[in-house]
């Protein structure tokens, strides 16, 4: 395995970790500002710790005991879901068809609704909830991405490290930033991260199957710019041959 | 509690591979069935392959944009 496919991996989930945690940590901002940070903060650390061990659980195995071949063909599909459906939301978004995702909303409408009932203890069961639900919930996808993409090239090491600097560079910035969470460019990422991970997915499932790519692991770079320039090409065409009925809506809370 | 569990996993995962866009999971299982008939047959294989997966991609997307023309449009009937 070169350093072009270890390069992709490495940003496919740096950039993936990126745009979960972010979310995720807005979540946990609003539940630490309305119901207290010490529950909030547990609630976030104890899910981290989960999605550890079940890095660890399933990845682990993976490695060892399935066929490489076979290995690929599934994670290779897996990969393909999910990338093509980050570029499907990707492309939606940027030509206006699907609203943005927008964390001051989110953060208000969450901060509003833990606010009803808030207990003032130190210990807070509704705050370690959500907050445990927050990250849980967005790491999950981290963690299939980790394991997939670990296990068929086996760096399982190097992508959990990449994802844990992302989440300990969100966590860092959240801290010192918490309100700015809005600029990072979501939207953005996630289009890369879809091209990257479409890319990746074609490139296993090919490979698993017994198609062996010109150029080796070269071809990833290849697909990538292949995807790009669909990605870009189609967001240039809804915006000019079809327009959204009304213009860009304000923001999605729930997706 | 485990039944629960076992129900929210499945749930995560009928989500994930299926939610509101089955053909692109059926565009995954059918670049896998091509590529297997196609392993053999290389070249044709480098240009199948990633041409399936636009197609879907374009198809799905457009799809997308008229769900969102349709949305937009019953909430101007509802107000």
């Amino acid at each position: 395995m070169n350093t072009t496919s270890t390069t992709v991996l490495i940003l496919a989930v740096f950039g993936a970790s990126l745009v979960e945690m972010v979310e995720a940590l807005t979540i946990v901002v609003a539940a630490g500002v309305t119901r207290g940070w010490r529950s909030a903060l547990e609630g976030a650390l104890a899910a981290v710790v989960v999605l550890t061990v079940l890095v660890a659980a399933v990845g682990v195995p993976l490695i060892h005991y399935i066929p490489i071949d076979a290995l690929r063909v599934v994670v290779g599909t897996l990969l393909l879901v999910l990338g093509l459906s980050w570029l499907r939301k990707s492309i939606l978004r940027s030509s206006g068809h699907k609203p943005q995702h927008d964390e001051n909303a989110i953060f208000a409408a969450t901060t509003a609704e833990l606010t009803q009932g808030a207990s003032g203890s130190r210990r807070d069961g509704v705050g370690f909830a959500v907050a445990f639900k927050g990250v849980f919930l967005e790491g999950t996808e981290v963690v299939l991405i980790v394991v997939s993409l670990g296990a068929s090239q086996h760096r399982l090491g190097i992508a959990a490290a990449a994802a844990g600097g992302a989440v300990l560079i969100v966590g860092v910035v959240g801290a010192l930033v918490a309100t700015q969470l809005s600029r990072v460019p979501e939207n953005t990422i996630k289009t890369v991260v879809g091209v990257m991970l479409t890319s990746f997915g074609l490139f296993w499932v090919g490979e698993g199957a017994g198609v062996h790519w010109p150029g080796s692991d070269l071809a990833i770079l290849a697909l990538v710019g292949l995807f790009l320039l669909v990605t870009r090409g189609m967001v240039w065409t809804l915006r000019t041959w079809r327009p959204p009925v009304t213009p860009r809506a304000l923001v999605e809370v729930d997706g | 509690m485990i039944v629960r569990a076992l129900r929210a996993f499945g749930r995560f995962w009928w989500e994930f591979l299926v939610g509101d866009t089955p053909e692109l999971l059926g565009a995954a299982l059918a670049i896998v069935v091509l590529a297997v008939l196609l392993r053999h047959q290389r070249d044709v294989a480098y240009v199948v392959l990633p041409l399936t997966a636009i197609v879907v991609l374009v198809a799905s997307t457009i799809r997308g944009t008229k769900r969102s023309a349709g949305s937009e449009q019953t909430v101007e009937e509802d107000a």
